[in-house]
């Protein structure tokens, strides 16, 4: 995410930044929408499949759609709307690698996911391998990658909130977490499954609007949209700039953002609510359908921003872009649209980090209270209850790391969340499944080594060496801002060198039944 | 039902059938490659490329089709394993669950 900054408004006509009448009405629908759907989904979340998958009863068509709404943060909404408003087309570069993961998820491991997981991924990883080191090493990548990823997004939220409602940070975060624990923690994954639906049904038709009525300005005729852009700012706003100067930088980024998306804990435990593989297969096609298109019309909004509304009055706003859209609503529609597509923006934040948090909350309880503390024999009522515990432990966590990041720059630990997740979730969720050699030593020191590898390669790396920390140019260890490639490849080294230095007898002689399993269903939850 | 199990997971018919998924699902993953990774290293080697335009009354550049193009065929790529699976994989796997259980 683009690093938020505040600045004045200036002399510049908008009521952005002050809660107008229709953006609180907005706000007030969605809230009391969503918190109706959690009573309602709150009477069918006894169980702890219920609370963790939504007893299996979503639709591939809905679950397609609460993906998309699970992965669609407002980082994408807003960052990439505005880095196409500032920088031109090096935003819809990036806007094409933040999709290219789906096609992988789909014909690597959605359907074995679902066949041999029951709530968490690292039911998968630990199929037949030991439980207590493999479910503590699968917990460690897989929280790690989550708390990032969360401290970005609050930390995102917190400024973006209060830049559009004028609502300080500290009460910002406070109720992004009271809104969404009450979510989680009522109503489980059933009512995190409708936010998220909720969330992306009015995200696409938000920005579908948005971009049909700047293309009316333009005869409906994106040609005329680029050649306005470039009359304003030069041909270079349609040409690939500065993003990618090292082919090997955007190789190893593209590592992490299409196999990071295969070992992100929240988009994988979707994958459990749905009732069979062929579900799962299917909720991708739709999942890819409705990311792609919201991926192909935003840099519409933004060069629609630019074109209209124009680079230094967004940039005077905020200096990442981020109230491009934003603004541009305002310009379209007025100060209801912008209510509008604020409240969207609100309602993003609160769909993502509530999938975030039943995540992180499924792995303490199901991977470590009840897997490694009880040893498997914990009844349903304390799983539920330990699950409840979490959650609220972990959004209060995420507020207080929230209120603690206040106006650091957080804008790596996006990447940071995404190469942990490439290095240390999915090489071991992949050959768990796949190689019959693999052993419980080998699957450890595979999740260990990618984990460590990509938060150590990252602090000495030019993203937090230099722009973090302030070290001087050129200074960094390590040369590429993106770790992926050495700590994704790395962590399948270790992987597989430790499992032929090893032997799990057990886990050789239970691969038959997971690949019935994997392959079949046969016995699948 | 273990002995029956391990003759199944044995018989050439569960064999090929692991091999064509993997198969498609690694074709796949490649053409996933081939035009995600093509794009960047069209970026990152030949910028002028991407930013001819398309034709001389335009300012769009080629660059704005083939992005639009890259995410197009992501999709597409999936459309074709969801319909190489019902149409294929999903049959194969009725029958071999009703041979193991059904009789």
């Amino acid at each position: 995410m683009p690093p938020v900054t505040e600045q004045a408004a200036g002399a510049i006509q908008t009521t952005l930044g002050t809660p107008t009448l229709p953006a609180i009405v907005f706000f007030l629908i969605i809230v009391a929408i969503t918190l109706a759907i959690t009573y309602w989904a709150a009477k069918r979340t006894k169980t702890t499949k219920e609370f963790y998958a939504a007893g299996r009863s979503v639709s591939a068509f809905q679950n397609g759609l609460a993906l998309s709404g699970d992965y669609m943060s407002a980082a994408s909404f807003l960052g990439i709307a505005g880095m196409v408003a500032l920088k031109g087309y090096d935003g819809m570069i990036y806007a094409v690698g933040w999709l290219v993961g789906w096609p992988a998820l789909m014909f690597l491991i959605a359907e074995p996911l679902r066949n041999l997981g029951k709530f968490t991924f690292a039911d998968v990883v630990a199929f037949r391998l030991k439980q207590t080191p493999v479910r503590i090493a699968s917990a460690i990548g897989g929280i790690l990658t989550v708390l990032f990823y969360t401290i970005a997004q609050m930390v995102g939220s917190g400024s973006l909130v209060k830049l559009m409602f004028g609502i300080p940070y500290e009460y910002a975060e406070i109720m992004v977490g009271c809104i969404m624990l009450a979510y989680v923690l009522f109503g489980g994954m059933l009512a995190t499954t409708w936010v998220q639906i909720i969330k992306a049904v009015m995200l696409l038709c938000g920005v579908s609007a948005m971009m049909l009525m700047v293309l009316a300005k333009f005869n409906f005729n994106p040609g005329d949209l680029y050649a306005a852009v470039a009359t304003q700012y030069g041909q270079a706003a349609l040409e690939p700039g500065g993003l990618i100067t090292s082919p090997i930088d955007a190789i190893s980024l593209g590592l992490a953002l299409m196999f990071g998306l295969l070992g992100l804990p929240h988009i994988l435990q979707r994958f459990f609510t749905v009732p069979d593989a062929k579900a799962a297969r299917i909720s991708v096609l739709y999942a890819t359908g409705f990311i792609g298109y919201f991926y192909i019309i935003i840099p519409i909004v933004g060069f629609g921003a630019a074109a209209l509304i124009g680079r230094e009055v967004i940039a005077n706003i905020d200096k990442g872009g981020n109230m491009a859209a934003p603004l541009l609503a305002e310009f379209l529609g007025g100060t209801p649209f912008l209510g509008f597509i604020a409240a969207v923006a609100f309602a993003t934040i609160l769909a993502v980090v509530a999938g975030l948090t039943l995540a992180a909350a499924s792995s303490f309880s199901h991977d470590i209270y009840v897997h490694v503390i009880k040893k498997g024999n914990a009844t349903e009522q304390e799983e539920v209850r330990a699950s409840k515990i979490a959650t609220l432990l972990f959004g209060t966590v995420a507020v207080g790391l929230g209120i603690l990041f206040k106006g650091q720059n957080v804008a790596f630990m996006v990447g940071l969340a995404f190469a942990i997740a490439c290095s240390a979730n999915f090489p071991a969720l992949i050959l768990s499944i796949f190689w019959k050699k693999f052993t419980t030593a080998g699957a450890v020191w595979a999740i260990l080594t990618g984990a460590f590898l990509a938060v150590g390669l990252i602090i000495i790396s030019p993203t937090v060496w230099v722009d973090v920390l302030g070290n001087p140019k050129g200074s960094a260890l390590f040369a590429l801002k993106n770790p992926a490639i050495v700590s994704m490849t790395a962590s399948f080294l270790v992987g597989y060198v430790v499992s032929l230095l090893t032997k799990d007898e057990t886990a050789e002689q239970k691969f038959e039944d997971e690949k019935l399993r994997t392959y079949l269903g046969v016995g699948a939850e | 039902m273990q002995k029956d199990v391990h003759s199944l997971l044995e018989s050439s018919e569960f064999k090929s059938l692991v091999a064509k998924r993997a198969k498609i699902s690694i074709l796949l993953t490649i053409l996933l490659f081939l035009s995600y990774y093509g794009f960047v290293l069209l970026i990152g080697f030949n910028k002028s490329f991407l930013a001819q335009k398309l034709n001389e009354t335009t300012a769009t550049t080629l660059g704005i089709p083939l992005a639009v193009a890259v995410i197009l065929a992501s999709w597409l790529l999936t459309v074709i394993y969801v319909v190489w699976a019902n149409a294929v994989y999903d049959p194969e796997v009725k029958r071999l669950r009703a041979k193991l259980f059904g009789k």
